[in-house]
């Protein structure tokens, strides 16, 4: 139990539109050890991303528990929730999601700078996390002033620059062409080897499944498959 | 709040100049709406201290001293002494700038061909000077030369309804202290100019002890008139006088001419509802820009909450933007009112409608004048109900749920 990052029992999630439940997820259990490289697929409408924003506190459950490194998403207050994203969550969304008014540091810095980090230390880390994602010269520019490649490595840049446990993507690689979106494969296995991060990303892309280390199938909002890979 | 002040402020600043476009708008309306509220309370102000100046200078001066029932019924019966010891030492104290006793009462003027009702004043010419506006007024013949001169100024305008003129020779009568009619010839030696105009036909100067002696007053006056260094703190020489004279009726210029304390009044009234129409007009602005780049900044609120940023700071990322807008605007617009008090420091000439005005007392000329508490006034209110009235948006930047906002389309 305590090696896992996330912990999933009986979580279901329904949404009501108008007067129709629509059941997004059905009694889902899981358990993601730490250091995990796992992918979710699926079909569209599958709950994959409902499951990604449930793990992230970005939303709440209907029923069930969900636990983050030791603290139960599904019963924290606004603002606990908000603290456990900001010092155990990294966010890596499909379309980017970048601030436009910052540059690519500022981008990198800003959760940083909203944990507290001194100027000089979240410069530095920035800067070579920069490095290595491959933008070192690019960090001056703007999201508008950079490729969808580029933006996107801006986002994991920022999503594992302040050593999260975690670091949820939801279809990372949906924006971007079949060169890049290996590319950007790799450098999340090269964050999850280095960093000891655990990484859940989604994806309907075979070829980004088969980077993965376990895959989760989801059909329905219910869990059909489970393969551990090597 | 306090770490992530930098980086809320250097969100608000970036995302001001996403939409140049529409900040410079709203800029110019806010930076219009406060040079309207300055401007326009530096030229009521400007008007106000015209017409108080003029009022004052027109015989009221700062402080004016009667024997009791002189201001219900200003007729020669009501007289008052001539200073005694205490008054008088009471009268030469600093707080008193300049003094002057006058007789003062209604008589009838008479030309050859005209007569008029008019105020007989009595004056002590050199006195007078820096006391009220006759010391300076005299644009035609010459000034009375001391207390004992026979001669008599006349109003231009009075000159023309009496059909005289400077050297001619006028009739003055009024009621004497036994009751009579007391009566005497004078010659025109000075013809004056005055502001409002009625005060040419309302009054004629003659010398003081010319007048005692036609009324048969003895040294008996009908007032004191004084001016103190500042016409809003009599509290001093009103003090003083009071306790060395408690038999007279001594009373500053906001009780004897109760209109202008009326007018004072009228023009603070005017200028609150200016100040509130201003107001809700920039508000609307205001808000309506904010509520816009919140609503387009939707995504970008889910997406600060979803790496954790409190809403709090959300809120506080949209305020500053207001402040920053306001500040700029404060600034622009105190600035375009200072260069407008300063291009109009020789007056703003509104001769055209000279006429009318001057029914209303005020001058065609109205220099601005700026106050303080005016400025103040006009900046504290827009900058903090300006930041009331941002928290509306703001609190709808803050309340977004990230998923919703973060999904939104």
């Amino acid at each position: 139990m305590t090696d896992n990052t996330v912990v999933l029992r009986n979580v279901s999630k329904v949404y009501r539109q108008n007067a129709i439940a629509v059941h997004a997820l059905t009694e889902i259990d899981l358990d993601v050890p730490r250091k995990d490289f796992m992918c979710l697929s699926g079909p569209s409408g599958s709950g994959k991303s409902t499951l990604l924003n449930l793990i992230g506190g970005l939303d709440r459950p209907t029923t069930g528990e969900i636990t983050v490194d030791g603290q139960r998403v599904d019963q924290l207050p606004k603002g606990e929730l908000a603290r456990l994203r900001l010092h155990k969550i990294g966010f890596v969304f499909q379309a980017y999601n970048l601030i436009p008014v910052l540059t690519a540091i500022e981008n990198v810095e800003f959760v940083m700078q909203l944990q507290g980090v001194a100027t000089a230390e979240r410069r530095e880390k920035a800067l070579q996390i920069l490095m290595e994602v491959g933008l070192e010269g690019l960090e001056s520019r703007r999201p508008g002033e950079l490729s969808g490649g580029q933006q996107q490595r801006v986002a994991v840049a920022r999503a594992i620059v302040s050593e999260p446990s975690l670091v949820l993507a939801d279809e990372p690689t949906a924006n971007l062409d079949s060169k890049t979106a290996e590319n950007l494969m790799q450098l999340l296995v090269h964050m999850n080897t280095e960093h000891n991060v655990t990484f859940i990303f989604s994806t309907h892309d075979k070829r980004v499944m088969d980077f993965s280390r376990r895959l989760i199938k989801l059909r329905d909002g219910r869990i059909v498959e489970d393969e551990r890979r090597q | 709040m306090l770490r992530a002040q930098p980086l809320l402020l250097t969100l608000a600043w970036r995302n001001l100049w996403r939409h140049r476009g529409r900040t410079a708008a709203i800029l110019f309306a806010l930076a219009l709406g406060i040079w309207s509220m300055v401007a326009l309370a530096a030229l009521s102000r400007g008007s106000l201290e015209g017409q108080l100046q003029k009022a004052i200078g027109n015989l009221t001066g700062h402080i004016q001293i009667h024997a009791r029932g002189y201001r219900d019924d200003p007729a020669i019966d009501h007289r008052m002494p001539a200073p005694d010891a205490a008054l008088a030492t009471a009268l030469t104290d600093p707080s008193v700038r300049v003094w002057a006793g006058r007789v003062r009462v209604p008589a009838v003027i008479a030309s050859e061909r005209e007569s008029a009702g008019v105020t007989l004043v009595g004056i002590e010419p050199q006195r007078e000077q820096g006391l009220s506006f006759i010391g300076t007024a005299v644009t035609d013949g010459r000034y009375l030369e001391s207390p004992g001169d026979t001669g008599l100024l006349l109003g231009r305008k009075l000159a023309e309804r009496l059909e005289t003129a400077l050297g001619r020779r006028v009739v003055v009568m009024s009621q004497d202290v036994k009751n009579q009619v007391g009566d005497r010839g004078f010659r025109v030696v000075g013809i004056f100019d005055a502001e409002p105009e009625a005060i040419e036909t309302a009054f004629v100067f003659v010398g003081r002890a010319t007048a005692q002696e036609m009324l048969g007053m003895g040294d008996t006056l009908s007032e004191i008139s004084l001016r103190s260094d500042d016409r809003n703190r009599l509290e001093v020489p009103l003090s003083t006088l009071r306790t060395v004279a408690p038999s007279l009726d001594i009373e500053p210029w906001t009780v004897v001419e109760p209109l202008l304390t009326l007018t004072e009044k009228i023009v603070n009234v005017i200028l609150v509802i200016w100040y509130a129409i201003v107001f809700a007009a920039m508000s609307f602005g205001l808000v309506n820009t904010l509520l816009m780049a919140v609503f387009e900044r939707t995504r970008e609120f889910g997406l600060f909450q979803a790496l954790g940023m409190p809403p709090r700071h959300i809120l506080g990322q949209v305020l500053v933007e207001s402040l920053i807008l306001l500040a700029i605007a404060l600034v622009i617009g105190n600035l375009g009112a200072l260069a407008t008090v300063h291009a109009l420091r020789d007056g703003l000439d509104l001769s055209a409608f000279a006429e009318g005005m001057e029914y209303f007392g005020v001058s065609p000329i109205i220099y601005p004048a700026l106050s303080v508490g005016d400025v103040t006034m006009a900046n504290t209110l827009v900058a903090v109900l300006g930041l009331v009235a941002s928290l509306y948006p703001a609190w709808r930047a803050a309340r977004h749920v990230p998923i919703e906002a973060i999904t939104r389309v």
